[in-house]
């Protein structure tokens, strides 16, 4: 009778079996592993990611400086007119004085190219912002070249052959001697955040792509936010289901996917070209963003109005609301913690979008920030960008530099998010 | 003038508002016997909606249309003698000009007939201005009398402002449509100028692609140079890589969190990898020239490989792990989409874990997998920045993934970057590139989002 | 218990923890060879919980734990020795729900022997298979499609056909959580009729919430309350005489 039961005891003891039981496991324990190693593999590439950049970008947090004497002598100082004076000549003068044999050697020109080349104008700034006479002297902490800011901070190494090093041994000397006197200093770069593009590194900086990624994204917010609740509420709440509501919402599911660089060529063929709108403008931008960030809202808003219990409408609707009133008074109100959280979110998307804005040309080389919505400007991923592509050595730190501050702005997005959606959304 | 004017319109409207809502106000204090229908709010509201709202329309179309008509007009204007026998790019260089003069910035002795086209330029866009501001005033003082004319005890303000509100909702639920139908308008007008120019066989089967050559007009559609395949070639090539890093991780990943993995883990690893698809794309362009694409071409070296600087590897397999969440989110929730009893039936019959998944759970999660593969390549395949940062910019048929290929996308920003004149078949190449780009990426989406579906409907 | 009947399975002084709760408090309980032990009791009472130590698919279960000693033929089954994949070909188990795999009838009954590899070729898979199929009496409705998808099948069939996979591995005991609680009464008599059967070369514990199929199909009974055992012993013993006053007080209704 137990035959059956047998022939399991069978196939299941003995050894044959036992190895085979034993393969088994091992091919769960491979599984296992290959998870592990999947997620470890992910996490690490990351990882390597953010200390790339963090190991790349955090020298240009800082930027030498160096401490300089300006003597206004007659030959270069205009004291009648200031604004007319040879500024090269006083800053010729500065390091005549600092390097006497630089004069003799004829290489004075090289010592001025120890400090950024605006130099002028920052000593012309100073000058005209005083009351100077001939003879006094302008003392200035001027930002160092590019070549001299790498080797202060150890890029630029002493001990490559002389040959591949950028800076030969005068000009480290030179240097070195600066740093002797304790005129280099190292100071945190508030240029970084305050000064405009520049074709020179050293006195690169975000603040015209940092304004023109606000303004881009305040037009996208002014467009989306009330475009993406209007078109959410109508769907959700309104709309009959039909053939039209139906394309409408298969529409948007799409509209999440297609690749952002389409939108860059809608904003170029319709924006740009057909209604004649300002070429690198934040305006386009932020018009193209809210495009890309509409189908985020409306769907984050459709949910958190989904999330809202219909006994609150039967309860408005039952005392005589209209089914407006019902929608603004009640079920907004309940759902705005969750719409916000939505919109912050897709706000933060269209920050990091970076192909449309090539197409729409905001990837010009501007170097004051933008007034208003219709000049051309920059923005943080476009910068980022622009920078990525730049030769100078100095630039590869800011670029990374420049990714900080993004993801910086980023985190900072998606925390708020985090922070409303802990904080204020009810649960049912 | 039109932020002025946007002013003047919020004045009014706040004015109209306050007017609508005396009389609301007088007809409750008047109301005797007869109930008021609407509270004097929304009297209010009605009168404001209707006076603001048309002259915003007005507004916007003002704004888009004045420049055109007055370069066309402008352009009748010009003598004939000067612009007799100019092809359009030299008209249009002459208007540029006329511009230029207009707005101020003079260089050197431009031609009488420049300075006078600048003067009339001027004058026209001042009356424009003021007959723009003319215009709304009058249509708003005119919407004003009639709304507040219609006002009465019984009149149904409420009912009426929320129609409006209504109609605005609609019209925006129909902006995604207008989207979709203005980027398909668009790419396919640019795209039939291009076929124009150059033939769609050539396009879809030509072996050379060479647009750069072809930017003088006289060598227009010279002898194969808009062929694509080769870029086409290229988009698979590193979309394939980058599936290739992607999938499988992704894969081992969702296996691992859906079915190994404490629920405290799962809490700490999934928002973790959901950051990977939160790093802005320039973020890993950059990554991949900088730290992938010379770690790849010492790796090859060391190996004796001749390795591009801007390898197909780098820009894919760097693609590769900025899709991986894409995959690894979407499997987790087809696998974890699948009744738990399946899974229990299984353990009881003395199935391992393993077996489990790879014998039940995956073939029943098969269609969710599959639909997150799908909108994965779709992202692969339209992903802009990594390429044109890392990938390179000469179309080659080549399997070897250590050597350089373009990629549609790269192609789109190369062509369009500087140069917009919307004549040249350089420009509207990127258009048609931008046109098979959406459709093949509307066709993956549509398939994806439809199996994902299904799927989902099948275990509700 | 009768001298004769062999003890299968023993619990003593099994506890279950779900974290904090306590499910089951000191439950000792004999499953007798070839005979059908039926647990009933109300809601909540732990008999589920009780069936599915014996199989140990607590265990996947993150915050479940099991104290005591669960026994087969003797054995420790929470014994670190024992391997949970062996144990559970040995003890096999039908689900409240029928739960057939998305694939093929054929497949679903193959699955078993096919990961234990209890066959050596085609001809004799088609055998298990066929046999399996005859014992779980759905052989006639389903031999000309075999390679249909299980899930096709009336609700029945289906819980016909996860019996006849659960056997297709010859299990020694046969677990079954509720199998007729999602059927009608139809095809609840055809399975009732089928654990009648298969008692011959099964030892059965199913657990029930229906006092008349207890007394129907098993030769045992044994009496949960609140995560205790309160009463065991013969199934007619318990019906027409029970010691407890808790179990007289559930059989004629006034609990559960």
């Amino acid at each position: 009778m137990s035959d059956a039961s047998m022939t399991t005891q069978h196939a299941l003891q003995g050894q044959a079996a036992e190895r085979r039981r034993r393969a088994r496991h091992a091919a769960d324990t491979r599984l296992r592993l290959y998870g592990i190693g999947a997620i470890t593999l992910a996490i690490g590439l990351l990882g390597i990611l953010i200390f790339t950049i963090i190991l790349g970008g955090h020298t240009a947090f800082t930027q030498t400086h160096v401490r300089v004497q300006f003597p206004l002598t007659a030959e270069s100082y205009n004291a009648e007119e200031p604004a007319r004076s040879n500024w090269r000549g006083v800053i010729d003068d500065a390091m005549a004085e600092i390097f006497p044999d630089a004069v003799e050697g004829g290489n004075l020109r090289t010592r001025t190219q120890i400090l950024t080349n605006n130099t002028q104008f920052f000593v012309r700034d100073a000058v005209l912002a005083g009351d100077y006479e001939v003879g006094d002297t302008v003392t200035l902490e001027v930002p160092a070249s590019d070549p001299y800011d790498q080797l202060n901070k150890g890029v630029i190494k002493r001990d490559t052959p002389e040959e591949n090093r950028r800076l030969d041994n005068d000009e480290v000397a030179a240097f070195d001697s600066l740093v002797e006197n304790g005129q280099v200093s190292r100071p945190f770069n508030w240029g970084l955040f305050f000064n405009a593009d520049s074709r020179f590194p050293e006195i690169a900086g975000l603040s015209g792509a940092i304004v023109g990624s606000f303004y881009a994204l305040m037009v996208c917010f002014l467009i989306s936010f009330p475009v993406g609740i209007m078109a959410a509420t109508y769907l959700e709440e309104f709309a009959p289901k039909n053939r039209l509501t139906d394309l409408i919402e298969v529409n948007i599911n799409n509209l999440a996917a297609v690749p952002s660089i389409v939108f860059g060529l809608l904003g170029l063929a319709v924006f740009l070209q057909i209604f004649g709108l300002p070429r690198s403008a934040p305006l386009v931008g932020g018009m193209v963003l809210s495009l890309m960030t509409l189908p985020t809202i409306i769907i984050a808003t459709r949910a958190a109005l989904k999330a809202v219990p219909p006994s609150i409408r039967e309860a408005a609707l039952g005392v005589g609301a209209s089914k407006h009133q019902v929608i603004t008074h009640h079920v907004l109100p309940l759902a705005l913690p969750g719409i916000l959280t939505g919109t912050i979110i897709g706000l933060a998307q269209a920050l990091g979008e970076t192909a449309p804005l090539l197409l729409i040309g905001m990837n010009a080389f501007i170097t004051s920030p933008p007034g208003g919505i219709f000049d051309a400007s920059t923005a943080l991923p476009t910068q980022i960008y622009i920078w990525a592509d730049s030769p100078e050595r100095g630039f590869v730190a800011r670029t990374s530099a420049g990714i900080l501050v993004l993801l910086g702005f980023l985190i900072t997005m998606n925390a708020i998010a985090i922070f409303l959606r802990q904080r204020l959304e009810r649960r049912w | 003038m039109a932020g002025y004017l946007i002013l003047t319109i919020i004045a009014f409207s706040l004015i109209a508002f306050w007017i609508g809502r005396s009389a609301g106000n007088k007809f409750v204090a008047d109301a005797q016997g007869t109930t008021v229908h609407s509270l004097p709010g929304y009297h209010g509201a009605f009168v404001a909606v209707w006076v603001g709202l048309p002259a915003l329309v007005l507004l916007l179309l003002w704004l888009v249309f004045q420049d055109n008509v007055i370069d066309s007009l402008l352009l009748s204007s010009l003598p004939q003698s000067e612009i007799a026998g100019l092809t359009p790019a030299q008209l249009n260089l002459v208007m540029t000009e006329i511009k230029t003069v207009a707005s101020g910035t003079i260089f050197g002795e431009p031609a009488p007939h420049i300075m006078q086209g600048a003067e009339t330029l001027t004058r026209w866009r001042g009356i424009a201005g003021w007959a723009m501001v003319a215009t709304s005033v009058c249509l708003m003082l005119l919407m004003l009398f009639f709304t507040r004319s219609r006002l009465s005890a019984r009149f149904r303000a409420r009912n009426q402002f929320e129609a409006v509100i209504s109609g605005l909702m609609i019209f925006c639920s129909v902006a995604a449509i207008l989207t979709t139908i203005g980027i398909i308008v668009s790419l396919l007008y640019e795209s039939y100028a291009f076929f124009q120019l150059v033939p769609p066989h050539e396009f879809f089967f030509g072996l050379n692609w060479e647009p750069q050559i072809a930017i003088r007009e006289d060598q227009v559609a010279g002898a194969g140079a808009f062929g694509a395949v080769p870029v086409f070639y290229g988009t698979l090539v590193i979309a394939t890589l980058a599936m290739a890093v992607a999938t499988p991780i992704g894969l081992f990943t969702a296996i691992y969190l859906a079915e190994y993995a404490s629920e405290r883990f799962r809490n700490i690893v999934k928002p973790i990898l959901e950051i990977l698809a939160g790093v802005p794309t320039v973020v890993y362009g950059f990554f991949a020239v900088l730290t992938v694409a010379p770690a790849i071409r010492e790796a090859g070296t060391l190996m004796g490989l001749a390795t591009s600087p801007n390898s197909a590897l780098a820009a894919g397999g760097v693609m590769g792990i900025m899709i991986i969440p894409f995959i690894s989110s979407l499997s987790d929730d087809a696998i974890r989409a699948v009744p738990r009893s399946m899974s229990d039936g299984s353990l009881a019959m003395g199935a391992t874990r393993a077996e489990t998944i790879t014998r039940v759970l995956l073939p029943a999660a098969l269609p969710g997998i599959m639909g997150g593969i799908l909108l994965a390549l779709s992202r692969a395949i339209g992903e802009t920045m990594i390429v044109v940062m890392a990938a390179g910019l000469i179309a080659t048929m080549t399997i070897n993934p250590l050597d350089s290929v373009t990629t549609v996308t790269v192609q789109i920003v190369t062509l369009l970057i500087g140069d917009t004149a919307f004549d040249s078949p350089k420009t509207l190449a990127a258009f048609a590139l931008g046109l098979v780009l959406f459709f093949v990426t509307l066709c993956l989406n549509v398939v994806a989002l439809r199996i994902v579906q299904k799927y989902r409907e099948q275990y509700e | 218990m009768s001298e004769q009947i062999k003890v299968k399975m023993r619990g003593e002084n099994v506890c279950v923890h779900y974290g904090e709760k306590q499910a089951l408090f000191d439950v000792n309980l004999d499953i007798g060879t070839n005979q059908v032990t039926s647990l009933i009791g109300p809601s909540g009472c732990g008999k589920s919980t009780f069936l599915r130590c014996l199989n140990r698919m607590n265990d996947t279960i993150d915050i479940c734990r099991v104290t005591g000693d669960l026994t087969l033929d003797g054995q420790n089954i929470y014994d670190r020795a024992i391997d949970v994949v062996e144990l559970r070909a040995r003890v096999g188990m039908v689900f409240q729900k029928p739960n057939p795999f998305p694939k093929s009838i054929y497949e679903n009954v193959a699955y078993g022997p096919r990961i234990h590899g209890l066959t050596r070729d085609k001809t004799e898979m088609d055998e298990v298979v066929e046999n399996s199929l005859k014992r779980a009496g759905i052989w006639e409705e389903v031999k000309d499609r075999l390679d249909q998808p299980g899930t096709g099948l009336s609700g029945g069939q289906q819980q016909r056909l996860c019996i006849a996979r659960a056997i297709a591995t010859k299990p020694e005991v046969l677990l079954m959580d509720e199998p007729c609680s999602a059927l009608d009464p139809i095809a609840t008599a055809i399975i009732e009729e089928l654990i009648d059967e298969l008692r011959e070369n099964f030892t059965i514990a199913i657990v029930t919430h229906s006092m008349q199929q207890a007394a129907r199909v098993s030769q045992k009974t044994a009496f949960f309350h609140l995560g205790k055992l309160i009463e065991e012993g013969d199934t007619e013993e318990i019906f027409t005489n029970p010691q407890n006053k808790k179990t007289q007080d559930y059989i004629t209704g006034r609990i559960g």
